[in-house]
């Protein structure tokens, strides 16, 4: 019954296409044409979102629950699809892999650019280079990585033979062939590469605490570490936030390192999601498996995506009224 | 007089830090080095030789042969013709997204046309959805419209896919511009596109330097794109690197493999070590979202 | 409660010497005030004596002991920064409890001196607070909150009311003079605001590109400025300037400018006058004195309503002077009207070397 009475409250109100019509006939002629010139120089930007963006991801949705092959049918089946994603071995070894990857690689990266941004703080000499260098892997592409990493890790002429030529005949780093330990050698890869960028967004941080904190601490009597922890790891939190979201998206989205560094391999050790929806879409031709997949990635974003920018935009808009 | 001045004094702490900041360093350089090094050594050397040891006899016939012989899939041509393929994807890729970038940033913070924010907001979320969410929509699209596997059509992917960071930066750059400058502009009598291509867009120079430097990093460093969307004629330089290195058969040539590396790898370090603090404003701005 | 001293005190950075040889003798209990326009060094200064900045020359003692090169920590200083420098993620309790917790303080004892400060500066109901929920003028009640509870011998206030708006200043700076009668602890304060150094201060010290320009109590410093510097700083509107020339004669010593001749015998000289020299007569606008019977005349050119009183620009032979008129005026922009000068009240310096004769 009370559900019955608010139901027809919000039936009774003027719906929003209402008041924007209403808002639209009672703008001047003029008003109106200077809002239809801005509507129309973001006529690019309203066709991409709709169509490319919100139409592509519907489509996907769309196909997901159907049985197209190398083709799409127009044959609906339901959540069969998504059934058969997660019998399927490889793919859920591939969110095994994600899983233990995005683990590893966002905690690495952290802990990592986050002494690599306090060390570099703390006044040291030749700081400029000392970031150059720390900061030029982000610069090359995954697939240069990928590429180079398995050139260093390979068991015959990379870091292995070079530490027996040395003189340790015993020595072994083959994680590159060897199935249980691949998906290490990737993490490794990519922390090299993305560390730098973690380190510079959290030094921007970190220099945009007041000096005048620093000084109050020193009065104080605080140790230099505690500063740390106490007072500027809390400051920095959005920072943080922000850099766990963009570590988080380049977790889901792993797929260039993968396939110059490994294939997947060997055999399917290292497959990752992305990959395993980019051979069904192309090499299998399993459109409607590939696109659950897609799906189920695109859910996994999201569940975390969603909640942070509504948090931070909550938190602006707190901001803007104080 | 100053018998216990105070100097910068080398504590344990300050020699672990410098310990561990060079043990950093050379993590992070090591893997340069090596590319370099290997890349300049013959292949009897490396096949009995170190990895990590200098060239004995320096060679720039890898460089040659990964220039303009490298097997990259059928033809056996080299890089070089990526490389120029990536050069007709990263400049109309570079332009056209930022214009775009700025024209969208300009309308929806100065002119706040209605309902435009949801947009905006949809479009903020869009930049995490994965790629492989709209591959098969946007190859079906491409082809309905006679874009697939070409030049036009692997420009108009870089644009949707960028379309978000750029509009994100410029947005937020011109926001901190004051409004004051633009209803200056107004009661001079300027309208929509006067302001915009002559007073807005001057000023802009610093975010579309920025914007630039990022934009044509992601393009030149881009693999999944240029694979799917570009077509056997236009395949960017990290398409075809990865095919010289992971595709061929018989023995593998990793001085070859090195030297193509680096010659995929160039025009974006250059571009880093070039542009210093412009490079990490781009970071920074582009990963303060929403 | 301690004194501070500073002995040769010079603070350079690179090449640049900000602080050039400066002696200072800070008596125990006293609120002094470092005075003077941007750049002059009084930031420095007082860094330098919180241990903030390393100095490269000098030496600083504080309570008799020399810490020039002391930690901090170990100066048993208190400072209050412009921009409060609050931890932005801790309570109001937490900010002032920190620094004690971190060195080891029984509980029982962080708590009663929390309690102690809170209560003196109306703290109590925003103890759960975060700095974000308060406002500009609770938030710097907290920071001096915050340096209070150290108990130190000696509190530096660095230009704490700058970010103030001025009604909130004024009353902060009636907080601050009462806190001072009330604790008794040596304070040193900077600022560039003339008011807050006049109303706060026991003695003023007015600084000047790196070197001390004068030291003295408020009214010392207001009616007998050392040199040209120190009479133009202080004082708003400032002081009114004449360039002429001391003529002494047998019996009398008289101002002879364009326009202008005053017999200045009663100014008390501080070398006899032997001869005729350039010198810049100052006199304050309260003691240029519009009067119907006065000796000089000048032109109304702008009045400036005050509320409780006016301030007139006089025309003088194309030399504004400004006098201060309480009430209403009886004149209007453009009158001629006639003033004296009160000579009891005026100021000689030499025009060479600007200062005071």
């Amino acid at each position: 019954m009370c559900r019955w009475k608010k139901y027809k409250r919000t039936l009774l109100q003027p719906s929003r296409i209402e008041t924007a019509l209403r808002t639209v006939m009672t703008l001047k002629p003029k008003q109106l044409f200077r809002q239809l010139v801005s509507w129309a120089a973001l006529l690019p930007l309203a066709s991409t979102v709709l169509v490319a963006y919100l139409g592509t991801v519907l489509w996907s949705l769309n196909i997901s629950f159907t049985n197209s092959r190398t083709f799409p049918s127009d044959q609906y089946v339901g959540w069969a699809q998504y059934q058969r994603l997660f019998d399927n071995d490889r793919w859920l070894l591939s969110l095994q892999n994600l899983a233990l990857y995005g683990v590893l690689f966002i905690a690495a990266c952290m802990v990592l650019g986050f002494l690599l941004a306090v060390f570099i703080d703390q006044k040291v000499m030749a700081e400029g280079a000392l970031r150059t260098v720390f900061l030029y892997p982000y610069a090359m592409s995954f697939v240069a990585t990928g590429l180079v990493w398995q050139w260093l890790l390979n068991p015959g002429n990379g870091i292995q033979q070079a530490v027996r030529q040395m003189g340790y005949p015993d020595f072994t780093f083959d994680w590159i062939i060897d199935q249980d330990m691949v998906i290490y050698t990737i993490v490794i890869a990519t922390v090299w590469q993305a560390s730098g960028l973690v380190m510079a967004l959290l030094l921007a941080g970190l220099r945009g605490i007041d000096e005048e904190i620093w000084k109050a601490a020193r009065i104080d009597g605080i140790p230099t570490w505690r500063v740390y922890v106490s007072i500027v790891l809390p400051m920095l939190g959005p920072t943080i936030a922000t850099v766990f979201v963009l570590l988080f998206t380049a977790v889901v989205k792993v797929f260039d390192s993968v396939v110059s560094m490994t294939q997947g391999g060997p055999g399917t050790a290292s497959e990752v999601p992305a990959k395993f929806i980019m051979d069904h879409l192309f090499g299998r031709a399993n459109i409607a498996l590939a696109s659950a997949g897609s799906m189920v990635l695109l859910l996994t974003v999201l569940a975390l995506v969603a909640p942070f920018l509504y948090a931070r935009s909550r938190a602006r808009r707190r901001e803007e009224q104080a | 007089m100053n018998g216990n001045a105070r100097r910068r004094r080398l504590t344990p702490a300050r020699i672990g830090i410098y310990a561990f900041l060079l043990t950093a360093a050379l993590f992070f350089l090591l893997p340069l080095y090596i590319m370099l090094v290997t890349s300049f050594k013959t292949m009897d050397e490396i096949r009995l030789g170190n990895i990590f040891a200098l060239p004995v006899s320096v060679t720039l016939e890898p460089w040659t042969t990964a220039w303009s012989q490298a097997c990259t899939g059928v033809n056996c041509n080299g890089i070089r013709g990526g490389f120029w393929n990536s050069v007709l994807i990263a400049i109309p890729s570079t332009v056209l997204p930022i214009l775009l970038g700025a024209l969208n940033g300009y309308a929806l913070s100065f002119w706040k046309p209605r309902g435009a924010n949801v947009l905006f907001a949809i479009l903020m979320m869009g930049a995490f959805i994965p790629v492989q969410v709209m591959m098969y929509p946007l190859v079906r699209i491409l082809a309905t419209l006679g874009l697939f596997s070409s030049l036009p059509g692997i420009v108009t992917v870089h644009i949707i896919f960028s379309m978000p960071v750029m509009t994100l930066l410029f947005r937020n750059y011109y926001l901190s511009i004051p409004q004051e400058l633009f209803k200056a502009a107004r009661i001079d009598g300027g309208g929509f596109w006067r302001i915009f291509a002559q007073l807005m867009l001057p000023m802009s120079t610093p975010m579309i330097i920025v914007a630039a430097i990022m934009q044509v990093t992601g393009v030149w460093n881009d693999y999944i794109l240029g694979l799917v969307f570009a077509g056997r004629d236009n395949l960017p330089m990290t398409v075809q690197l990865n095919n010289v290195i992971n595709t061929t058969t018989g023995e593998r040539l990793y001085n070859v493999n090195m030297a193509a590396t680096i010659l995929t790898s160039m025009v974006p370090l250059a571009i880093y070590f070039f542009s210093g603090r412009w490079f990490v404003r781009g970071i920074a701005a582009g990963a303060v979202k929403g | 409660m301690a004194s501070v001293s500073i002995h040769n005190l010079c603070v350079r950075f690179g090449a640049n010497e900000v602080i050039k040889d400066l002696n200072l003798d800070v008596l125990e209990r006293e609120f002094l005030v470092l005075l003077g326009p941007s750049g002059c060094g009084k930031s420095t200064l007082l860094h330098s004596i919180a241990g903030l900045i390393d100095v490269s020359s000098g030496r600083i003692e504080i309570g008799a002991q020399d810490m020039t090169w002391a930690d901090p920590t170990d100066r048993h200083i208190g400072m209050v920064f412009q921009s409060y420098a609050l931890y932005p993620t801790m309570t109001v309790e937490r900010n002032m409890s920190f620094g004690l917790r971190i060195s080891g303080k029984p509980k029982a004892e962080i708590e009663r001196r929390v309690k102690r400060v809170a209560e003196m500066l109306h703290l109590q109901p925003l103890l759960h607070r975060k700095p974000s929920q308060l406002s500009g003028g609770q938030r710097q009640r907290v920071a001096i909150g915050r340096a209070l509870v150290r108990e130190a011998d000696v509190f530096l206030f660095d230009e704490p009311l700058s970010n103030l708006d001025a009604k909130l200043r004024a009353e902060l700076r009636r907080e601050l003079k009462l806190l001072h009668r009330k604790l008794r602890s040596t304070m040193i304060y900077v600022t560039h605001d003339q008011v807050e150094a006049m109303t706060l201060a026991t003695r003023i010290v007015v600084m000047y590109a790196g070197k001390i320009q004068q030291i003295g109590a408020p009214s010392e410093v207001y009616e007998k400025p050392e040199n040209l510097f120190v009479a133009g700083f202080l004082g708003a509107p400032a002081m009114n300037f004449l360039h002429g020339r001391l003529k002494p004669t047998p019996d009398s010593v008289r101002f002879e400018s364009e326009g202008l001749s005053l017999d200045v015998t009663p100014y008390a000289l501080r070398a006899a006058a032997s001869q005729a020299r350039e010198v810049v007569l100052g006199i304050r606008p309260e003691n240029l004195l519009i009067d119907a019977a006065g000796e000089f005349a000048g032109t109304v050119s702008l009045m400036e309503p005050m509320g409780n009183h006016h301030v007139v620009w006089l025309d003088f032979g194309g030399t504004l002077l400004s006098s201060v008129v309480s009430g209403a005026p009886a004149f209007c922009v453009d009158d001629l009207v006639r003033f004296t000068l009160d000579v009891g009240r005026i100021s000689l310096f030499d025009s060479m070397s600007e200062q005071r004769l």
